[in-house]
């Protein structure tokens, strides 16, 4: 057994919560509200009610050894990030324990710290510094760093006029360049593009090599795969499994697939402003037989209902094998000539048409989510689970899994002849 | 639980984290107030790159620039030497009214900014305090130590107005440095306690500028502390001001100065920096989860 680099034991956070969805307060209940709280602060405010208590986690024990790299997967709102809250000393466990042998590194967000009004170089050191690396390290590694970010020519410029891609850039640099023994990382590979994601991924697998130990919290069950040796799933604020990673993805898809079984609409395991939720969604062939099976290559209708529409709003969900392995997604706010808007039928649905469904048999599922003014509104994990059967593309068969990814195109062969 | 002192070793590599010990241990309780002085130690880097980001963020975008850190002195001076010494005719001690007051209104400037960013810092800087670990106390005390700066600006611009006054600058001019420290010990004080109070009551915000207004006339800036009653003089001294005020005018100006109420003033500071670490110990472990 390898040394330990990590120990928790029995951690349990929990959490007063003043009010819980508050979506549009009316002025009486704000009043009712503000008296309710001001009496139970008069009352002191270190005797919560139960009711007002939500567990984040719950006697959760874990040991991780010198140079794991251990992905951590749940939903929403499970206890992934209080757990790396915790083990980065930002907050402090309700009870229980944790030790940590080594010097750790955490990164719970890009950029934090950057101040807009001083330039590239300055913000690298101040950073740099805010990150627990000291100035000689940083003037070392400066170079690097600037090469890494590609913003050599606008190292003086204050970083409120970069682009956000360049903001980006700068900011995950630095954060790769540290050098610590354990490194907890929050969902941050989330963002920025492609190109770059692959950058920063080749830089932490480079960590991993190195016998870094690596605490990386994910939503991308594909990245965790192909980073992550460990899958730990956080479930409730508990450990729900704990294991080879292909295991613990594979359990958390067949718990996603169970709670999906709910109507998406009485689903509790979402996030988002809120403002707007998705009821429903339904997926069908779509064309003069209706039917709920997919096909690989007939039509598919994927309709979203949503409560509450506001004008503007933009509905889009991403498909996922398997694996949970990301195939593809679709966007209504990316339009085309050929979109339609539905006027006047006091339609409440974004309705998403395809002639021909490419992807392969199997089994797959929907992460679908609504967005207004630019904020994510609501988001439902594993929104629906649904089968695709064996069909035929352009009167071609495709076969089930064939291991060569999830896709399959229209196309033809020309073959030498006799 | 068994510590590996052998893996510690062999990865204390040539790069260094300055926060983070090889070994550390997570509980529900209380950090012991030793260990936190380490952590303070171990973290000075960063509390030097937290005041010299707002010493250089100040006056960025601004006209004046770092002018401002004289003129709000001065522009607080020409108003009081109108209304209370014109006006009024409120006793300077027999010194020229607009130096008497700005002897004042520059460790004063030190204190009330102090004690508004200090108040504000850790509401404007929650990002940080949710997002990255390191000791919570070192964001109000940097955003107090960016103002010595502007201080030391000020105290040069006071030293050339007094000499250009005719006063003679003597020897007791050095004890300026132990006084600014008592500026910021009592800046401190009440910074700490507030900047830890507003995490959870945003009220806070409300009630300092008036806060900073009543204890600008609580202190003896715009007139003679000796104006009061004798008996009341040590009642009066509880406000660390007063000790600072006249200490100032003392080193300065060569005004009388009470070994007593000074005394008074010293301990009234110290008491005040032992209460508001004590409220910001108790709270820091929620500010993450609370700001």
């Amino acid at each position: 057994m390898r040394s330990p680099a990590i120990i928790c034991e029995h951690l349990n956070k929990r959490y007063r919560i003043g009010r819980l969805h508050n979506d549009f307060p009316t002025l009486r209940d704000s009043l009712a509200e503000t008296a309710r709280q001001v009496v139970a602060r008069l009352r002191g405010p270190h005797e919560p009610r139960q009711s007002n208590i939500v567990w984040a986690l719950r006697d959760v024990s874990l040991e991780i050894g010198q140079g794991e790299t251990v992905g951590i997967i749940g939903n929403n709102g499970t206890g992934k990030s209080t757990l790396l809250r915790i083990l980065s000393r930002i907050t402090r466990p309700s009870s229980g324990s944790a030790s940590i042998h080594g010097r750790v590194a955490a990164l719970l967000d890009v950029g934090t710290g950057f101040h807009p009004e001083l330039t590239g170089r300055e913000n690298i050191f101040l950073n740099g510094v805010i990150l627990g690396m000291s100035r000689s390290d940083i003037a070392r590694k400066f170079d690097e760093i600037v090469a890494f970010a590609e913003v050599e020519r606008f190292l003086d410029t204050p970083v409120k006029h970069y682009s956000s891609g360049m903001h980006l850039r700068l900011a995950f640099a630095i954060a790769a360049h540290l050098e610590p023994e354990i490194l907890l990382i929050d969902e941050i590979l989330a963002v920025g593009d492609a190109g770059f994601q692959r950058k920063c991924l080749g830089k932490m697998n480079d960590v991993a090599r190195q016998g870094r130990t690596v605490l990386f919290v994910s939503h991308n069950l594909g990245t965790v795969q192909s980073l992550c040796r460990r899958g730990v799933m956080i479930r409730e604020g508990r450990v729900a499994a704990d294991g080879k990673t292909s295991d613990t993805v594979a359990e958390y898809l067949r718990t996603l697939e169970e709670v999906s079984s709910a109507s998406i609409a009485n689903r509790v395991d979402r996030s988002g402003k809120g403002l707007m939720t998705l009821i429903e969604l339904q997926v069908s062939t779509g064309d003069a037989n209706p039917s709920k099976v997919l096909a690989t290559g007939r039509p598919a209708r994927f309709a979203c209902k949503v409560d509450r529409y506001r004008p503007g709003a933009s509905c889009a969900f991403d498909i996922y094998d398997q694996l949970g392995q990301p195939v593809t997604y679709f966007d209504s706010s990316m339009s085309s000539a050929e979109d339609v808007a539905m006027m006047g039928n006091g339609s409440r649905e974004f309705v998403c048409e395809l002639d021909q469904l490419l992807l392969i048999p199997g089994r797959y599922h929907i992460n679908a989510g609504v967005t207004w003014n630019g904020e994510l509104q609501d988001f439902v994990e594993g929104a629906i689970f649904m089968d695709v059967e064996q069909g035929a593309l352009n009167g071609r068969p495709v076969p089930r899994e064939t291991g060569y990814g999830a896709v399959c195109m229209p196309h033809r062969w020309l073959t030498p002849g006799l | 639980m068994s510590a590996t002192p052998e893996v510690a070793d062999q990865n204390r590599s040539t790069s260094q984290l300055i926060g983070n010990l090889n070994y550390v241990s997570i509980t529900a309780d209380r950090t012991s107030l030793s260990a936190e002085l380490g952590e303070f130690w171990r973290y000075r880097e960063l509390l030097y790159f937290l005041v010299w980001r707002d010493v250089k963020v100040r006056y960025k975008q601004t006209l004046l620039g770092a002018a401002w850190a004289v003129l709000q002195p001065l522009l607080t001076m020409a108003v009081f030497s109108l209304f209370f010494g014109k006006l009024a005719g409120v006793s300077s001690e027999g010194l020229p009214y607009p130096l008497f007051t700005l002897a004042a209104l520059v460790p004063w400037t030190l204190f009330a900014s102090g004690l508004i960013q200090a108040s504000n810092s850790l509401v404007a800087s929650q990002d940080l305090v949710k997002k990255i670990y390191f000791p919570r106390v070192l964001v109000p005390l940097a955003s107090l130590l960016s103002g010595v700066v502007d201080f030391v600006v000020a105290s040069i611009f006071l030293m050339a107005m007094a000499y250009w006054y005719g006063v003679t600058l003597r020897a007791q001019l050095a004890w300026i440095a132990p006084l600014t420290l008592l500026t910021l010990v009592a800046a401190s004080g009440a910074g700490l306690m507030f900047a830890a109070l507003n995490v959870r009551y945003r009220d806070i915000q409300q009630v300092i500028p008036y806060l900073v207004q009543i204890w600008l006339f609580a202190s003896p800036v715009a007139y003679s502390g000796h104006m009061l009653p004798r008996k009341w003089q040590f009642v009066y001294a509880i406000n660390p001001m007063v000790g600072v005020v006249e200490g100032f005018r003392w080193a300065i100006l060569g005004s009388p100065i009470a070994l007593s109420t000074t005394s008074i003033s010293i301990l009234a500071a110290l008491i005040m920096l032992m209460i508001g670490i004590a409220y910001f110990r108790s709270a820091e472990s929620e500010f993450a989860d609370i700001v």
